[in-house]
């Protein structure tokens, strides 16, 4: 099966990109300036990410609260709280408490708008159609999707809407772009300011242009991207979090609200709820690899130089650009996982000491 | 100066050769963030794995040329892996090895004929 092209695919050719295949779609992962290069002038400006292969889902019904309370049978997240025009992060469980799909959600009006990763995409609509009829699911596939991040972000759009300053991080507001009605979300993958921006289709290109044109605004890839999330701590869902690892020990319990955990006055009542939060042997942490050399996905965590058996592996690891040295996440057994704890990666047969590390690598940028 | 099917360029002083990569793969691998080289001395043989480069995107592989010994390794790079980007056929050589079978350096490429292999 061939990759699918994004709906802007043209405008990245135009603008130099170098694509990749990811999750079924030929995605952008470079362009000019390079990986090191975006993820700099991102950290610094601002970048414009097409998330578009993402999808895009708002499930309605009679009531909020018809709405809410049927998804958070989905997921362990308080969603009937969310007020009007307000984003959380949540993921899918399963019977065994592992995560099916982490995903963002917003209120708008009675409705539940819903994002989530491409790879999971057609699992997630099916689950969300198990909701049906009280609920009804609309599939947003007549909207791409544009990441405007960095600290120049909200500078950047309010040049265009002037009505998108006041915002807050986790707002999701209305937003004009000549004169294209989109809606936007205040937040991103990247540990900065910014906004995810879902526009119809058809004028998806008018929008990008007028972001593109903005000094501060240059295209940023999938290259980037990884690097960013992975300075922000933040998880790639297939890599850092999947079906077998739950959300205790992936360390995203800050994700479950009181009122979903135990004793909460909506505890369980989601897939694997009895599982979902409970103690791990193993847990996900950050890692500074101690010398220059990156760490990546599949690297073997050893307690020593000698030891014949792996105790945890490293899950994802790139060099942060922003760090100036390389930046890694991965599993390790809970008494072994407090920052500052020194563990060996077994690199091409070679143990070099990593040590586990607080996260964010990069402090987070966020407009509270 | 030879070129190889694996990107990398030999240039012969005396009976050595010194090694890099060219600037087609320098862009090919984008931003070079980690490179591991051999320890001088070190005897290897054609096609072995003895450098390893890391981009920002993923680590790659560069074999030996020909049978030999390493003579030096070029140290800048472990402190400056971005001068493979900047320079890549000057100052970001990687080894300087020593030449055991002179018959290996004949099915190089010219640079007229590498040119013509990327294009």
């Amino acid at each position: 099966m061939s990759a699918q092209k994004l709906p802007l695919h043209a405008l990245h050719e135009e603008l130099g990109a170098k694509f990749m295949d990811f999750a079924g779609y030929d995605m952008p992962v470079q362009y000019a300036l390079g990986v090191m290069g975006e993820h700099k002038h991102t950290r610094a400006y601002a970048g414009l990410f097409d998330v578009s292969h993402m999808g895009q889902v708002r499930l309605s019904g009679d009531s909020w609260e018809a709405v809410a309370l049927a998804f958070e049978t989905l997921v362990p997240q308080d969603v009937l709280a969310l007020k009007d025009g307000r984003q959380r992060y949540g993921f899918f469980t399963n019977a065994q408490g592992g995560i099916e799909d982490d995903l963002m959600f917003a209120r708008q009006g009675d409705d539940l708008l819903v994002v989530v990763n491409a790879a999971c995409k057609a699992a997630d609509i099916d689950r969300m159609k198990t909701l049906e009829p009280g609920v009804a699911v609309e599939v947003l596939d007549d909207r791409a999707l544009l990441a405007l991040q960095g600290p120049a972000a909200g500078a950047a759009l309010a040049a265009l809407d002037p009505t998108t300053d006041t915002s807050r991080f986790m707002d999701v507001i209305p937003v004009t772009i000549e004169g294209v009605s989109c809606w936007a979300s205040r937040s991103g993958y990247t540990g900065e300011d910014g906004f995810e921006i879902s526009i119809p289709l058809a004028q998806a290109e008018t929008v990008a242009r007028a972001l593109l044109a903005i000094d501060t605004v240059e295209p940023i890839g999938l290259g980037a991207r990884d690097s960013l999330r992975l300075e922000a701590g933040l998880c790639l869902y297939g890599s850092d979090i999947d079906a077998t690892t739950t959300p205790a020990a992936a360390n995203l319990m800050w994700a479950v609200q009181k009122a979903r955990k135990p004793g909460g006055t909506r505890a369980a009542g989601y897939p694997g709820a009895a599982l979902a939060l409970a103690g791990t042997p193993h847990k996900r942490v950050g890692l500074r690899p101690q010398g220059r050399a990156p760490m990546r996905g599949g690297v073997d965590l050893y307690l020593s130089e000698e030891a014949d058996t792996p105790i945890g592996q490293i899950t994802s690891g790139t060099f942060g650009p922003t760090v100036e040295g390389p930046v890694a996440m991965g599993y390790v057994p809970v008494v072994q996982s407090h920052p500052g704890t020194v563990l060996y990666g077994d690199v091409r047969g070679r143990r070099l000491p990593v040590a586990v590390a607080e996260t964010p690598f990069v402090p987070a940028n966020f407009k509270r | 100066m030879k070129f190889t099917e694996e990107h990398e360029w030999l240039r012969v002083e005396g009976n050595e050769v010194v090694v890099g990569i060219t600037a087609h793969a320098a862009e090919q691998l984008g931003d070079v963030v980690f490179v591991e080289l051999p320890e001088p001395g070190t005897t290897v043989s054609k096609d072995e794995e003895i450098v390893v480069i890391e981009s920002v995107k993923a680590a790659s592989d560069i074999l030996a040329p020909i049978d030999g010994e390493i003579t030096a390794v070029n140290e800048m790079l472990a402190d400056e892996p971005t001068k493979v980007n900047e320079d890549p056929e000057g100052d970001a050589w990687f080894f300087r090895m020593t030449v055991a079978d002179a018959s290996q350096m004949d099915e190089f490429m010219d640079e007229a004929a590498y040119k013509a292999f990327i294009a």
